[in-house]
């Protein structure tokens, strides 16, 4: 007789625990062939409201730490994403990804880490600066993180482009909530788990599945949330620039684009971390 | 023999100074001419034209509450017609060699330095601000401003290296009525050096100087186009930034209009500069340099009357110092002199307009209705003019609206704080995140409070200091993007 | 502000006294210099001023006929007789008696000596003391000493405190000014200190000095500004009015004017008095006294107008 497989029950990655939605829901995920996966969360914007508090206690201790600290914590991340391969590209092919497809989203995550990673301690000489005043001053900008910063992951592909938008933010020492790519969450479920075995503190990145038109809103909404990071449509850019108003949040779109696009060393860079660094200038008189 | 009631021995009264008239300053009024002309028109494609509707308002002098000059009331077909003008001075400009587009910019700097002392009684007489801030820091700087810019113009490739940085296109700027002149350049100056065109309009209380630079503009032969000035209301603004081929906003004013304005282009795909509101603490610990912390205090929030988004209407002092620190407050301002902005003596002149005056009256009123104790600076009004006398509250508590309002406007709340982590708090907590001071002899506690402080500027050991180069800008609901420096350049340009 | 009787060491009386920010100091009295002084203020400035001039000469060729013409020009800087006399003379202690012959016994203008080793100090203490007894028993009504600097910048503060208090007992009748050397103590925070220990010790109608005229450094704005706030916060602390003489390089009528600015946005009015405020100065008197005659004909005068003008081109 086959062994009868133990099946997963997917559950988001919140302040360093797994949760299940407060409000209980799910909905029946199905993998490529039509069969039944799983039953997924649909997280409320309670179960935001929960992770953006884990995500802000998260913060300062995350910010504190060195930049050196931080780049290590993540090229770790690569290194347990790379042992891990297989596993992450049997998730996308589960649901559809040819296995060439899978395994160059995979490697290529796993890269975005590794260059994030370097970046830690040297976007700040490139950033920040003495600036030549004219008086008796020193001046100088350093890059700070903004806070809690929403993320909006793409539906493609789910698991690099939730990865290129989570990285350049949380490598400045902000803290993340992400929504996963609703149609695909399953590779980010299962970074969840890598990232409750890593280094990464608990609460730094904080993964929710649900529903985009039930957590949109609140994204948008969310005054503690200081940033949004977001792929996402005409109309939801209008919901999302609505509320940020509101709390006049600082909103950065990445273009929706297919897997290709995400590949090049154009999805990476400085850019993505400048956006959410917040330049704090300060004077001192030189004199005594 | 004293009665028993009375046993306690009368107590001679303290030592104090005395700040009297026996040797009074005479008045010393600025006399040069800000050449202003009965009627302004807009300034669009390099020629001044009326309003498509034909009307116009009248700027008045806030100091003696008499008109200046009327400035055509542009309307949507004038901010359309500004609009298309940028856009089509927008190709030729933006191919033109970087090194071409800064000897523009280098020759507006210089132009505002030939004619500085006309623009700073203008700016005085429209806006109310002493003449010596207009003339010592607003049109120095903005002069500054312009010269910084210019020699960036042939070096955009510097800004990002490795990537392609690139004009955005036409941008649209509204500034406010507090640094009319400064915040043009301001706005004006980066935004010219990457590349773009610009459509400005000028705060519908203080167009003046902004329409007095367009004939500079017109003198360094700038293209038509390049930079067009709209007058008018505040809803001409609100056009100016909704309009279609605007692909950049940059808005200087309230956290409350700033709100409006990102609804009002939400979905729009611009990119926004926002330089909003401010309630900045101003921390003062017990072992700092003592005066120059109340010199640095006045500064912080009487500079340009309060009227200063980065102000720091909250003192945030160490208990242990604060009795002195209050007294040295008050004693220091006896001694500045409210009235006459063009008296080249006055340190406060008129508040802008009688709706700000009465804004900050009622903020007195509120204060004073919560509990809080208020001392005013001993003050002859004028007879004519807008003019509150600074203004401290003591005894204020975080709760308190005055404490938590942006005023804009000479009021001062003072409270007080026993340890860092209590500073740090209480400085922290307000949705604003524009500025900060801190003064301390201590040196390390200047990094920390410097990392710890949720704003965009630090001051340390010194208050309200700007420079073309420095990049200044708000955390929170203050706002976001820089202006100055690199990091304000870079808002200006698109970088793939 | 008065140090416990414990020695004052240096690390705790800096402490005490607060520090003072460079920066800040000098942008606080660059605002003096744009306060406009015009009119019937500039007469009353420049007036306020002559009255406060301490007519210096501290050279080694200075002789009973030298001090003879100074006596006369302070009692007497101008021909205008609404041009007021000099607050005093200022001299070295061998022409006291020469100096007390010209200006007579009851004079309006004060005479004021050096004394304790002018300018270095750098004698025993007993020798400085009989320096300040002769200067005055020879008739001296001020006597300007010189602290020791040595010892400040060792630590020795109650050496320093010790000496002035002797200073100040041998002085007697005679107002004193100590002389701190602001060049020689080099920053604000030195200023500061040393402003406070000597005002401890002195008596209303005593004063403190920035500097000699000895050294590269005088007095500036900034320097007396930190001195009147020590003076201010002695003041408001104790009652005591203590007086300010800033000395050397103030040498033109506007500058004069700032300095006075400085006074009465610092001070206010009660220190608007040759009793509690004095220039030491030599060139300035004429400078004031040209201003002041510019100011009633409405032309510029040459300087060879004036007696004793050092410019005769």
């Amino acid at each position: 007789m086959p062994r009868l497989p133990v099946t997963k029950t997917p559950k988001p990655y919140v302040g360093g625990a797994f949760i299940r939605s407060e409000s209980g829901r799910t909905r029946p995920l199905a993998d490529a062939t039509g069969a039944f996966f799983a039953h997924v969360p649909l997280c409320t914007r309670k179960d935001l409201r929960n992770a953006v508090e884990a995500a802000a206690k998260a913060g300062p201790g995350w910010a504190r730490r060195t930049a050196y600290n931080r780049g290590q914590i993540l090229y770790r991340l690569g290194e347990m994403l790379e042992a891990r391969r297989a596993e992450f590209a049997a998730a996308l092919t589960r649901f559809g990804a040819r296995r060439a497809a899978a395994l160059r989203e995979v490697d290529a995550a796993t890269d975005r880490l590794v260059h994030y990673a370097g970046w830690a301690d040297k976007y700040e000489q490139l950033l920040g600066g003495v600036n030549p005043v004219s008086g008796p001053y020193f001046n100088f900008t350093v890059s700070e993180p903004m806070g809690v910063i929403g993320v909006l992951a793409p539906a493609e592909p789910p698991l690099l482009g939730l990865l290129s938008l989570v990285a350049p933010v949380i490598v400045s020492g902000n803290t993340v909530v992400v929504l996963a790519s609703e149609p695909r969450p399953y590779p980010a479920i299962l970074l969840g788990e890598l990232l409750a075995t890593s280094d990464l503190p608990a609460g730094v990145v904080n993964v929710l599945t649900g529903l985009r038109a039930d957590l949109v809103p609140t994204f948008a909404t969310h005054a503690h949330l200081r940033g949004l990071s977001a792929v996402a449509d005409a109309a939801e850019r209008r919901v999302l620039d609505l509320g940020a108003a509101e709390s006049v949040k600082r909103v950065r779109y990445t273009p929706d684009a297919p897997l290709a696009a995400w590949l090049g060393g154009a999805a990476q860079g400085l850019e993505p971390i400048r956006a959410f660094v917040e330049p704090k200038t300060t004077w001192h008189p030189i004199g005594a | 023999m004293a009665p028993p009631a009375s046993s306690r021995r009368p107590r001679r009264p303290a030592p104090e100074l005395l700040f009297g008239d026996l040797w009074p300053y005479d008045p010393a009024p600025e006399t040069a001419d800000p050449r202003i002309r009965p009627e302004y028109d807009l300034f669009i494609g390099g020629r001044f034209v009326p309003a498509a509707d034909g009307t116009r308002f009248t700027s008045i002098n806030p100091a003696t509450e008499r008109p200046l000059t009327e400035l055509a009331r542009g309307g949507p077909a004038d901010v359309d017609a500004a609009c298309r003008a940028a856009a089509a001075a927008f190709p030729r400009w933006s191919r033109l060699p970087g090194a071409e587009r800064g000897k523009y910019l280098f020759r507006l700097a210089r132009l505002l330095q030939d004619r500085a002392r006309e623009f700073a009684v203008a700016e005085t007489m429209d806006n109310g601000k002493p003449i010596r801030e207009t003339r010592d820091f607003d049109v120095p700087s903005a002069a500054a401003h312009f010269f910084y810019h210019a020699g960036w113009a042939d070096k955009l490739a510097y800004l990002a290296p490795g990537r392609t940085v690139a004009p955005l296109g036409v941008v649209g700027q509204v500034i406010p009525w507090n640094f009319p002149l400064l915040m043009l350049a301001w706005k004006i100056a980066p935004a010219l050096a990457a590349g773009n065109c610009v459509v400005l309009k000028p705060a519908s209380n203080t167009p003046l100087t902004a329409v007095k630079l367009a004939e500079l503009l017109q003198e360094a032969e700038l293209p038509p186009g390049v930079v067009n000035i709209v007058t008018g209301p505040g809803a001409t603004g609100a056009h100016l930034l909704a309009h279609p081929l605007v692909r950049k906003v940059a808005f200087t004013g309230s956290t409350e209009v700033g709100k409006v304005i990102l609804r009002s282009v939400a979905g729009a795909g611009k990119r926004l500069t926002m330089e909003l509101g401010g309630k900045a603490a101003n921390i003062v610990f017990a072992d700092a340099p003592l005066d120059q912390a109340v010199e640095g205090i006045v500064n912080g929030i009487f500079f340009n009357q309060g009227q200063v988004c980065c102000a720091g209407s909250r003192l945030l002092v160490q208990e242990s110092v604060a009795e002195r620190v209050v007294a040295q407050l008050r004693r220091r301002l006896r001694v500045l002199r409210v009235g006459d902005p063009l008296d080249k003596n006055t340190d406060l002149g008129a508040i802008v307009s009688r709706e700000q005056r009465d804004v900050i009256r009622g903020y007195l009123r509120a204060g004073v209705a919560e509990g809080a104790e208020l001392w005013q600076a001993p003050f002859r009004a004028p007879a004519r003019g807008f003019y509150v006398p600074p203004a401290v509250f003591t005894g204020v508590t975080q709760s308190h609206r005055i404490a938590r309002e942006e005023i804009f406007g000479p009021v001062l709340s003072v409270l007080t704080f026993r340890t860092v982590e209590e500073a740090v708090e209480k400085a922290n907590n307000t949705p604003y995140g524009l500025s900060a001071g801190v003064w301390t002899d201590k040196g390390s506690l200047i990094l920390r409070l410097a990392t710890e402080l949720r704003a965009g500027v630090v001051w340390a050991n010194t208050f309200n200091k700007f420079d073309p180069a420095s990049p200044f800008g708000g955390y929170k609901e203050s706002g976001f993007g820089r202006e100055g420096g690199r990091h304000g350049l870079l808002d200006y340009c698109a970088v793939t | 502000m008065r140090a416990s009787s414990a020695p004052p060491a240096l690390r705790r009386w800096f402490a005490a006294v607060g520090p003072v920010d460079r920066v800040g100091v000098e942008e606080r009295v660059a605002k003096f210099t744009t306060r406009s002084i015009k009119k019937a203020a500039k007469v009353q400035g420049l007036k306020l001023a002559v009255s406060m001039v301490d007519l210096t000469t501290l050279e080694g060729k200075d002789t009973p006929g030298k001090v003879a013409s100074l006596c006369r020009k302070a009692l007497r800087p101008h021909d205008d007789a609404a041009v007021p006399a000099a607050a005093a003379v200022c001299i070295y202690p061998s022409l006291v008696r020469a100096a007390r012959r010209a200006l007579g016994p009851r004079s309006p203008v004060r005479l004021a000596s050096v004394a304790t080793a002018f300018p270095s100090g750098q004698t025993a203490l007993a020798t400085r003391l009989a320096e300040v007894r002769r200067a005055v028993a020879d008739g001296a009504d001020e006597i300007d000493m010189v602290i020791n600097r040595g010892a400040f910048l060792a630590g020795e503060l109650t050496r320093v405190r010790d000496e002035i208090a002797a200073v100040v007992a041998t002085c007697g009748p005679a107002a004193l000014k100590v002389i701190l050397e602001v060049g020689e103590l080099e920053t604000y925070d030195h200023i500061r200190a040393a402003s406070c220990l000597a005002l401890g010790e002195l008596r209303p109608g005593d004063f403190i000095k920035t500097s000699t005229g000895k050294t590269a450094t005088n007095a500036t704005l900034a320097n007396t500004q930190v001195m009147l706030e020590a003076i201010r916060d002695h003041y408001l602390e104790t009652g005591v009015a203590i007086g300010m003489k800033p000395a050397g390089g103030i040498r033109t009528a506007k500058q004069a004017l700032h300095f006075l600015v400085a006074v009465k946005e610092t001070l206010g009015d009660a220190w608007l008095t040759p009793a509690r405020y004095r220039f030491g100065a030599s060139a300035l008197l004429n400078d004031l006294v040209r201003q002041l005659e510019k100011e009633r004909t409405g032309a510029y005068p040459a300087p060879y107008a004036f007696s004793e003008a050092a410019e005769s081109y």
